[in-house]
C-alpha cells in the first residue's frame, strides 16, 4: 500500500513536484528575507557602533558624566597602557583609542589671512598603524571622494560637503583652532589629503579626521584618549556578549571614588541606543512574523488546494472501501513529506543566498552616492545568518502545508460519504 | 429464501434537508434482491435510483425504514463497518470510470486487493484473471489516458470484480459510451454474472442497459412503481 501511495505521489507532479517547488520557494524567501532584514537592522546599529559607540566604550567616569560636551580635559591618561590591559583581559575583542574633538577649521589664503572658516567635529583615530582596523571601521576607503587616505603625519580628511563649503581642495593647508587638554588655545596646521562622503547629514556637514597621534600633538594630549572603543571580533553587538565583559570590567577596573577611574558603557547604554537595539530586535521579529504569516497563508492555501483537488480520488478510494481515517492520515503523511523535503530544500537555498549576501553583500553605494540623509546607511547591505534561520522555515514550510492539508482533509469527515461520491461524479 | 437475499429493504425512506424544508427522495421502498440477479433500477432523473444505490452501497444511510445488505443493516453500521462492507463485499462501477489516472491499468485493478492485504503473488494472479475477464491483459501496463472510453470502463469493471464481490453496483455505466462499447461492456457484465454468480444492480435509464436486465425495478417519484422479473 505504501509503495502504491509513493508511486502515485511521484507520478502525479501536481501532487508532488509542484507543491514541493511552492514550499521550497516560500521557505527560501522566508529564510532569505529574515537573514536580509536581520542583516540590515544589525548593520544600522553596527554603523553607529563603528563611528561612535563601539560595542563597549571605556572612558573616565568624569568624561562619561559630561560626554555631550566632549570634555577632553577629562580624558584617559596612559591610554596605550589601559588599551594593552584591555587587550589582555579581553582577547576576543579588539580595542581602539579615539579622540573626539570640536574646533574651528580655518583656511588661509596665500597671504595667510583667513579665506574661509567653519566649525567642525573631529575624530582622532589610528590611521597609520600597520594593522589598523579604523579605516575599515569608518569605511573611509569607500567613502573617499577626492584625494587619498592620509599616510603621513599632519594629513587629514575633510568631509566633501565641508571642503566645498570651505572651498578647500586636497593638497591645501587648513588650520585647526581648538583648545588643548589643559584649557589652552590649540592652533595646528594640517594638509588636506582627501575628502570623504558618509551620506549622513550629521557627519557630512563638517567633519575632520586625523591620525590620533597628530590630534594628541595638536591638543596637547600625549598618550591620552577620550575614549577606548571595544569591538567583538564577531563583528556584531549583542547584550548577551556585552554583559559578561561589563561585569568583568567592573570587577577589575571599577573605582567609585576616583572620578578619573575608567568606566565601561555597553552600546545599549549610550546615546539612547538601548531603544534602537530593542526596536531593532522587535522590528526584525515583527517583519519576520509578518513574512512568516504571509508565507504560511500561501503555503496553507497550497496545502488546502492540493487536498481539495484530490476529492475525486478520495471519493474513489472511499467507494472501494478504504477507511476515511486511513485516507486522511495518508494525505497528512504525504503533505508532511512534501513539507519537510520542501523546507529542507528551501532552507538550503535560502541559506545559500543569505550566505552569499552575508559574505559579499550588496553594494548600494552607487545608489546612495550624492544622497545625504539623517540616517546613517551602510554602503554595502549584508545579510546575517543566525541560528533561527536554520529552523524558522519549518513554520511556513512543514507546519502550514500540513495544516492546510489537515483543514482540507476535514472535509472528508464533515461531508457525508454520499456527498463525496456525488462530487466524484461531478 | 431470506438467506439467499442480497438486499432487503423495508419501508425505506430517505429525506434530504432543503433549506427549512425537506425533500423526500425515497418513500417507503420495499425491495428484495436475490443472489446472482442481474437487475436494474430504472427511472427518470429524480426518481430516487441513485439515492437507493447509495444506501445499498453503504455510502448513505436511510432516514426511516430498514436496508439490509448481505445481512448487515446499513442504518446501524458505523463508518468503519460500512467501509469494511464496501471493501470486502461490494464493487462499484461509475458513469465516468473514475480510474486513478497516475496509476497503470494493473495498479488500478490491484488497488482493492491492496486494501484487502493480499500477498503480491495472489494479487498478481487475481489482477491478471480480472483483466482476462474483460479482455485487457495486453493493456496491463498502460495508463488510463492511453485507453479508449470503452477500455476504461472495462478496467473499472475489472477493478470492481477483481475481489469477486457478492454485489456490484453500477450507476449509469454506459452513459459515456457509444452503442458498440455499451453492448460490449454489458455483455462482459452479463458473462461475469453468469460465470461468477455475482449480483449486479444497475441504476439507469439507458434503453441499451434495460435490454440486458433480467429484472427491471421501476422507480417513480421515490416510490416503487413496477417490478418486472423476466
Amino acid at each position: 500500500m505504501i509503495r502504491f501511495l509513493i508511486k502515485g505521489l511521484l507520478r502525479d507532479r501536481s501532487r508532488s513536484l509542484l507543491p514541493l517547488i511552492v514550499v521550497a520557494i516560500g521557505v527560501m524567501l522566508a529564510v532569505f528575507m529574515r537573514g536580509y532584514i536581520n542583516g540590515l537592522v544589525v548593520d544600522l546599529i553596527e554603523l553607529t557602533a563603528r563611528f561612535s559607540s563601539g560595542h563597549v566604550k571605556v572612558m573616565t567616569k568624569a568624561y562619561s558624566d559630561n560626554i555631550d560636551q566632549i570634555p577632553n580635559d577629562l580624558s584617559i591618561l596612559d591610554a596605550s597602557k589601559l588599551k594593552k590591559e584591555l587587550e589582555t583581559a579581553y582577547p576576543d575583542m579588539s580595542w581602539v583609542n579615539r579622540i573626539k574633538f570640536g574646533g574651528l577649521i580655518d583656511v588661509p589664503d596665500e597671504n595667510g589671512e583667513t579665506r574661509s572658516q567653519g566649525s567642525a567635529i573631529g575624530f582622532g583615530i589610528d590611521l597609520f598603524s600597520e594593522n589598523t582596523e579604523e579605516i575599515e571601521n569608518l569605511n573611509l576607503q569607500k567613502s573617499l571622494v577626492r584625494g587619498k587616505i592620509p599616510n603621513k603625519p599632519n594629513e587629514v580628511l575633510l568631509s566633501e560637503k565641508f571642503s566645498q563649503k570651505l572651498k578647500v581642495n586636497p593638497g591645501e593647508r587648513v588650520t585647526l583652532i581648538s583648545s588643548t587638554m589643559f584649557g589652552g588655545m590649540a592652533i595646528y596646521n594640517f594638509t588636506v589629503a582627501g575628502t570623504v562622503r558618509f551620506g549622513t547629514e550629521g557627519l557630512d556637514r563638517g567633519t575632520i579626521i586625523a591620525d590620533i597621534t597628530d590630534v594628541q600633538m595638536a591638543l596637547d594630549m600625549p598618550d591620552a584618549a577620550g575614549e577606548i572603543l571595544g569591538f567583538f571580533k564577531s563583528g556584531y553587538y549583542s547584550d548577551e556578549g556585552a554583559e559578561p565583559v561589563l561585569a568583568k570590567f567592573e570587577q577589575d577596573f571599577s573605582n567609585s571614588e576616583d572620578e578619573y577611574a575608567p568606566v565601561m558603557l555597553r552600546l545599549r547604554d549610550q546615546e539612547g541606543m538601548g531603544l534602537y537595539v530593542d526596536l531593532a530586535n522587535s522590528m526584525s521579529c515583527i517583519v519576520t512574523l509578518i513574512f512568516m504569516i504571509a508565507m504560511s497563508l500561501v503555503l496553507w492555501n497550497a496545502g488546502l488546494l492540493g487536498g481539495l483537488r484530490r476529492y475525486g480520488e478520495i471519493g474513489i478510494r472511499i467507494a472501494i472501501g478504504e477507511e476515511k481515517r486511513h485516507i486522511y492520515s495518508s494525505m497528512i503523511i504525504e503533505s508532511m513529506a512534501i513539507g519537510i523535503i520542501g523546507t529542507i530544500v528551501g532552507t538550503g537555498i535560502g541559506l545559500t543566498f543569505s550566505w552569499l549576501m552575508q559574505t559579499y553583500g550588496l553594494d548600494i553605494s552607487e545608489f546612495t552616492q550624492g544622497q545625504t540623509s539623517g540616517i546613517m546607511m551602510p554602503n554595502v547591505v549584508k545579510a546575517r545568518i543566525t541560528p533561527p534561520d536554520f529552523y524558522i522555515g519549518f513554520i511556513p514550510g512543514a507546519i502550514s502545508t500540513v495544516a492546510g492539508t489537515m483543514l482540507s482533509g476535514i472535509g472528508i469527515f464533515k461531508r457525508k460519504t454520499a456527498q463525496l461520491f456525488k462530487e466524484l461524479e461531478a | 429464501m431470506e438467506n439467499n437475499m442480497i438486499i432487503t429493504t423495508e419501508k425505506l425512506t430517505k429525506r434530504f434537508p432543503m433549506g427549512k424544508t425537506e425533500f423526500t427522495a425515497l418513500k417507503g421502498i420495499d425491495l428484495k434482491l436475490g443472489m446472482g440477479e442481474f437487475a436494474g433500477l430504472i427511472g427518470p432523473s429524480g426518481s430516487g435510483k441513485t439515492t437507493l444505490l447509495n444506501i445499498v452501497g453503504s455510502l448513505d444511510t436511510p432516514t426511516e425504514g430498514k436496508a439490509l445488505v448481505l445481512n448487515q443493516s446499513i442504518g446501524n453500521l458505523n463508518a468503519k463497518q460500512a467501509a469494511r462492507l464496501r471493501k470486502e463485499q461490494l464493487g462499484f462501477i461509475f458513469q465516468s470510470y473514475n480510474l486513478l489516472q497516475v496509476h497503470t491499468v494493473f495498479e488500478n485493478v490491484e488497488f482493492p486487493l491492496l486494501l484487502l492485504k493480499y500477498s503480491t503473488t495472489e494479487r498478481k494472479k487475481m489482477v491478471m484473471d480480472a483483466l482476462d475477464w474483460v479482455g485487457l491483459t495486453d493493456k496491463a501496463k498502460q495508463k488510463p489516458s492511453q485507453l479508449s472510453g470503452g477500455e476504461c470502463q472495462r478496467v473499472a469493471i475489472a477493478r470492481a470484480m477483481v475481489k469477486k464481490p457478492s454485489l456490484v453496483l453500477a450507476d449509469e455505466p454506459t452513459a459515456n459510451l457509444d452503442a458498440a462499447n455499451s453492448h460490449n461492456i454489458l455483455q462482459t457484465m452479463e458473462k461475469l454474472n453468469q460465470e461468477l454468480k455475482t449480483t449486479f444492480l444497475f441504476a439507469t435509464h439507458d434503453e441499451k442497459v434495460i435490454g440486458y436486465l433480467k429484472r427491471k425495478i421501476f422507480l417513480k417519484d421515490g416510490m416503487l412503481d413496477k417490478d418486472e422479473i423476466l
